[in-house]
């Protein structure tokens, strides 16, 4: 009897915490009353070096903001300095023949539509740590 | 005298010519009173329309470059600092301001009869209208950008070193920020090459 009663208590704590453990919030594990921890907004560095590819045609990123950069149907603000007539001037890596080509490789005069967004490629590099651990080692030269 | 003026006319001059019996210490005091009155209350009504939301309330843009304008560096930005609309676009000069003050009521013209309301309608002048700005900064050597961005005040040494290259030239070359940077504080005009001089 007593063995019988011990088994149903410890049964009724498994469920409760079970069902406990189900009602955990999308938020996480966090009180209804609770604000959500807001992360901090990721900083782009002032001064940062251009970064070393990882691996062969890897899109190279971006090592400075570009928020203040009008990158929309109109206007391309990234090519004011990367196009091919501007970045002797400017300095800036110069954007690869291959985003002249169109779907046929037929070389264009201008970048080719479908390389246009450059951001759709090419990502800021901010300051921050990779969130999930990753054991990817740069083959060779790459990464360095 | 050849000319007969009608007889209102002569009356007032008459009137207006004559000595009063008033003391000159009066006259004088009503006068001056009179016009810091006039004058003070002159400069707060310019300072009044000067203020953002006097802006939005008769030039077509609050629903377009008012919301372009809000998501730049001059709007929101670390430190604080916010260039409304006349910083940039209204001369801090007494006559420079009035001039531009009623170049602007064109503007209104354009905003009451519905010219640029629509988003349509607004890309298709945008060109003309961003056109029209810039000319205006390049005439007066990007006098409101300076305002605040004094090209003999900046430290060439602590901006990025393309910056600080491009700089230097531009200043030798008597090139004016307007030349340059372009479509800041606004979305650029589609379907126009823009010119920048860099």
């Amino acid at each position: 009897m007593k063995g019988k009663f011990v088994v149903s208590a410890l049964l009724a704590v498994c469920v409760s915490a079970a069902a406990f453990a189900e009602v955990t919030s999308l938020r996480g594990d966090q009180g209804i009353g609770e604000g959500n921890e807001v992360v901090a907004i990721k900083q782009v560095p002032k001064k940062q070096d251009r970064l070393a590819l990882d691996y062969v045609n890897q899109p190279p990123l971006i090592p400075h903001s570009t928020d203040q950069v009008q990158l929309n149907p109109s206007n391309n603000g990234c090519l004011e300095c990367h196009d091919v007539d501007k970045y002797r001037k400017s300095g800036a890596p110069r954007v690869s023949p291959t985003h002249y080509m169109d779907s046929d490789n037929k070389v264009l005069g201008d970048v080719a539509p479908r390389r246009y967004f450059c951001l759709q490629c090419h990502v800021t590099q901010v300051d921050a740590t990779p969130l999930v651990e990753n054991t990817f080692q740069p083959a060779g030269k790459f990464g360095q | 005298m050849g000319i007969k003026l009608p007889g209102f006319i002569q009356r007032f001059w008459k009137w207006f010519r004559k000595p009063s019996h008033f003391a000159i210490g009066s006259i004088l005091t009503v006068g001056i009173v009179m016009g810091i009155v006039f004058w003070g209350g002159f400069n707060t009504a310019m300072e009044m329309s000067n203020q953002e939301d006097f802006c939005i309330s008769c030039h077509e843009m609050e629903n377009n470059v008012y919301q372009e304008y809000v998501g730049t560096i001059h709007y929101n930005n670390r430190s604080g600092v916010r260039a409304t609309c006349p910083d940039c676009h209204v001369p801090k000069e007494w006559v420079p301001k009035m001039v531009r003050k009623i170049q602007a009521s064109k503007e209104l013209y354009a905003k009451a009869f519905g010219i640029v309301d629509t988003p349509k309608k607004f890309e298709e002048h945008r060109f003309e209208m961003a056109s029209r700005e810039w000319e205006r900064m390049k005439a007066n050597d990007s006098q409101e950008c300076r305002n605040c961005h004094n090209f003999e005040y900046m430290d060439l040494t602590t901006q990025k070193p393309v910056a600080s290259k491009i700089h230097n030239e531009a200043e030798d070359e008597g090139k004016t920020c307007i030349d340059c940077h372009k479509g800041i504080a606004h979305q650029l005009p589609k379907d126009h090459k823009i010119e920048k001089a860099i």
